[in-house]
């Protein structure tokens, strides 16, 4: 079957590209170093993935495509790229699934900076998750010439994060990355929770409080998109969330974060609604003046657009129903 | 650029990270060179597990024991001792830096069957357990502080009066080429899996770390030894993991039949890796195959089963052939998977070149002799990872530094790295020539699988010989296509067609020399195994320019198990 693939191609030194390079390799790059797309079409079987076609590119029609790529079968990390704009492993996404309006089109994520053609930098990735402290600190004694004694079911629940290839699409269409350079992450955050949770640990505590601290657990906006991008069924942000029901229980609350879900849990208990006009003070901090003012000019602009919400906060008919979903829930706001 | 280091590690796999961390743990100043990230190896590709003595009724003895039945008895029995004897700890270490191995009602680790195991010792995460390791480790080197060179391909080893003295690697994201000097040099770069087409193996593994060591004249063992895998998956020769016959799968062939009732009446499915290839091949050879398959039939485990324990091979066959295994048998072939041979070295990785060691796929100690047991990989790596590790730290400390006064010294290092800088620079000038790297090695694989696959003759042999003349010539003239610097992957994928077909000839040429037939050698025109000449190593070294290696031999070390029948 023929497919036809875009390809974001960039490289940096495009003006040394002169040279034999042969017939088969027409010189892709006529100016530096801007971004421009170039058309391939493969002959490929039905079940071919967008790897296969890169492969198939990069060896019989242009030997100047660069791609990472090793294992073929998702087991590496290595391919994560941008596929019709959002990150997908190149090995995993089948061509048929990945056509639209006749074509592939396959870049380096934006939210990464590229070194080459389909190869990202991806130190700030890697970063991120050493940043998180990824290894075990030893819960003392270590057991002597034996493994430490504890049930399956503390190890199977840490396979989730373990099943992580670290290919970073999590981190490549992140909704947080893209407005905070500085946040730590969904893969690095997962990797925090399989040591904050792991049994064997003596750091958890500690693990907790710093995972709590600022581009840390609170700045995950749950825009979901790790879960959907990830190959390996991570679902990073149950792994984040977990964390922070671990750093509420630790007493970790004294943050933006647990302040704003505090807020959020106690209006609508109290009122049935979101009382908004609160929501922002009390995250902040009821006494944190200097953070406050500095909303001003947005509560401004608010004002004039007509978006400020209610002066006065009504309590909703049936509240006692709420506060019975609240007790049924059970935990803090009973 | 000249970066120095007490040891360099070369390969960021299970055994090149585990030597790094052993090596730093003995205070050498270490520096890992990976063409890729050390995430990216291919450790993490091994699904089943890694084997160990450790549970009650069980022993180490009983370990090796099955070791060198599974080697068909070409394995150094002192070495076998060294590893399944150390095995326990290294597990139980494993377990200490945070790997989450799959546990019994009490709490302890516990095991799954395995290919030619008489005792259920395989350690697991799932079907994802070098990943698991792999990560582990990583973590380990994180949190050890150890240098790691990521995306550094290397092109040389530098060898001085005799001794392994470092590396030149090009970084790949600037183009640069440079000289590390070390004292010592563990090659821990993996197998070359992509010698072959298909071949369960990732792309990057083509024997860099095995061809460098033999260009620097280190010898090379049992490389004729290159092991199948019944179930890799139609087509893209995926790994399908020996831990679904470990948990219960049959191999069915066209006819529905259990064939390995006839061949391995005890064993069935589970006897060793080179037995169950050969059956399939001899099932598929007589027209009992559908389309050069056989069936790997998971069904009666059920989905729980299937989902719980096995859920990656399950996920590849739906993904790359659109196969349900709950409902579906799933069509393998014996396909390569695995080099036993590599570069030969005592209990200690040491390589008889001073100051170059080697640990993993790479190395040849030699554990698995003929085949390899299933999960004894994993084992191999972290076992001889350690021990080459602290060896080499430690011999850092008793080794001379390199003879001369250091001008000198200083000059000839700026030489060396001079004339690399021009052999690769030679190379990246040539001009068009019609030949790719790319077809080259197309060509190459699919002639090894054809002629040097599960059985061999002398003339299916000698005409691999004669088209890996042909591949050597042609290799000559291939070209470049591309000229950049920055992240040049067509230079280093002329530069690992260069080490395939080095690892090729070696291969080919002690299968030839091995006119018997043990382990995976099955030669058709020496059927049987003999023991009375053939008990020996098939040793290959590189013997000048001239392209016939020189070809020795070297006794096999057997200490308290005498050569038996082999049956399953």
């Amino acid at each position: 079957m023929e497919w036809t693939i875009r390809v974001g191609r960039y490289n940096p030194e495009a003006q040394n590209m002169a040279g034999d390079v042969g017939p088969p390799y027409p010189p892709p790059y006529e100016a530096a170093p801007t971004k421009v797309y170039q058309t391939f079409t493969v002959d490929l079987p039905e079940h071919a993935v967008v790897l296969d076609a890169l492969i198939d590119i990069r060896e019989y029609q242009d030997e100047t495509l660069v791609v990472r790529c090793a294992c073929r079968s998702a087991i590496c990390g290595s391919c994560a790229m941008w596929i019709n704009g959002h990150a997908n492993l190149a090995c995993k996404s089948k061509l048929k699934d990945f056509t639209k309006d006749g074509v592939t089109t396959v870049e380096s994520p934006p939210s990464m900076p590229v070194i080459r053609d389909l190869v990202c930098d991806m130190n700030p990735f890697w970063e991120k998750m050493r940043k998180v402290s990824p290894w075990l600190e030893n819960k003392q004694p270590v057991p002597q010439g034996e493994e430490y004694r504890v049930p399956n079911a503390s190890m199977e629940n840490l396979i989730q994060e373990v099943a992580c290839i670290a290919c970073g699409a999590c981190l490549m269409d992140c909704e947080s990355f893209a407005i905070n350079p500085d946040f730590t992450g969904p893969a690095a955050l997962a990797r925090a929770y399989r040591y904050a949770d792991d049994p064997r640990d003596a750091r958890s505590k500690e693990r907790l409080e710093e995972y709590s601290g600022p581009d840390g657990i609170w700045d995950c906006t749950h825009c979901f998109e790790c879960v959907q991008r990830c190959p390996k069924g991570v679902a990073p942000l149950d792994q984040i969330l977990k964390l922070r029901h671990m750093a509420v229980d630790a007493g970790f609350t004294n943050n933006p974060g647990t302040r704003h879900a505090d807020a959020f849990a106690e209006s609508v208990r109290g009122s049935g609604r979101l009382n908004e006009l609160t929501l922002l003070p009390k995250s902040l901090g009821l006494f944190n003046i200097a953070a406050q003012l500095k909303t001003l000019p947005s509560a401004f602009n608010m004002l004039r657009a007509g978006k400020l919400p209610p002066i006065i906060h009504h309590k909703i008919p049936g509240l006692e129903r709420i506060k019975n979903i609240f007790k049924r829930v059970g935990g803090r706001f009973q | 650029m000249i970066l120095d280091h007490d040891v360099l590690v070369m390969g960021a796999g299970l055994a090149g990270m585990r030597a790094a961390l052993e090596a730093a743990r003995h205070g050498a100043s270490v520096g890992i060179v990976s063409k890729v990230h050390p995430i990216r190896s291919h450790s993490n590709a091994a699904q089943g597990g890694i084997n160990a003595a450790i549970g009650e009724g069980d022993s180490w003895q009983t370990h090796a024991f099955d070791t060198i039945k599974g080697s068909d008895y070409l394995a150094d029995q002192d070495a076998v001792e060294v590893m399944c004897s150390e095995a326990p700890s290294d597990i139980i270490e494993l377990e200490h830096m945070g790997v989450i191995f799959f546990r019994d009602d009490a709490g302890k680790l516990g095991t799954r069957a395995f290919g030619g195991a008489s005792k259920a010792r395989t350690y697991f995460v799932g079907d994802i357990t070098g990943q698991a390791l792999l990560n582990t480790l990583y973590d380990q080197i994180l949190k050890a502080g150890v240098k790691v060179y990521e995306e550094w391909f290397t092109t040389s080893l530098y060898v001085v009066d005799g001794a392994c003295r470092g590396m030149t690697a090009i970084d790949m994201l600037t183009g640069e080429l440079h000289l590390l000097r070390a004292k010592a040099l563990i090659v821990a770069a993996g197998g070359c899996g992509r010698v072959y087409e298909p071949s369960t193996n990732a792309l990057i593994c083509t024997g860099d770390g095995i061809a460098l060591a033999y260009r620097a004249g280190a010898p090379l063992m049992d490389m004729e030894m290159v092991q199948y895998h019944p179930t890799t998956l139609k087509g893209s020769g995926f790994l399908m993991t020996e831990a679904a016959r470990g948990e219960g799968a049959y191999l069915l062939n066209s006819e529905g039949d259990r064939f390995m009732k006839k061949y391995a009446p005890n064993m069935m499915e589970l006897a060793s890796r080179d037995v169950v290839s050969r059956s399939e091949s001899v099932e598929i050879a007589e027209g009992r195959g559908t389309d050069g398959c056989v069936f790997l039939d998971v069904r009666h485990l059920g989905r729980d089963a299937i989902m719980h324990k096995l859920p990656q091979i399950h996920e590849i066959a739906l993904d790359f052939i659109g196969i349900d295994m709950v409902t579906q048998p799933v069509p393998v072939r014996p396909g390569m998977h695995y080099i036993m041979g590599g570069i030969k070295t005592d209990v200690n990785g040491a390589s008889p070149l001073p100051g170059l060691y080697a640990a993993g796929e790479c190395a040849c100690v030699s554990v698995h002799g003929g085949n390899r047991l299933g999960a004894n990989s994993l084992l191999d790596t972290l076992v001889f990872g350690r021990r080459s590790g602290a060896h080499a730290a430690d011999w850092t400390r008793a080794a001379a530094a390199a003879s001369g006064p250091a001008q000198a010294r200083e000059t000839a290092d700026e030489a060396f790295l001079t004339a690399e800088q021009q052999r690769v620079q030679a190379l990246l000038d040539r001009p068009y020539t019609g030949q790719t790297h790319a077809r080259l090695r197309l060509e190459l694989g699919t002639m090894m699988d054809e002629k040097v696959g599960v059985y061999r003759d002398e003339a299916g042999l000698a005409s691999a010989l004669e088209k890996l003349h042909e591949l050597r010539r042609l290799y000559e003239s291939v070209s470049v296509g591309d000229k950049g610097r920055l992240f040049n992957q067509a230079l280093t994928f002329a530069l690992e067609l260069g080490y395939l077909i080095d690892c090729a000839e070696t291969i080919v040429h002690s299968a030839l020399t091995r006119k018997e037939s043990r382990g995976a050698q099955s030669r058709t025109d020496f059927p049987a195994r003999n023991d009375t000449e053939w008990l020996k190593h098939v040793v290959v070294s590189r013997n000048g320019a001239a392209p016939k290696p020189t070809i020795g031999f070297s006794p096999v070390t057997i200490t308290q198990w005498a050569p038996q029948e082999r049956k399953y």
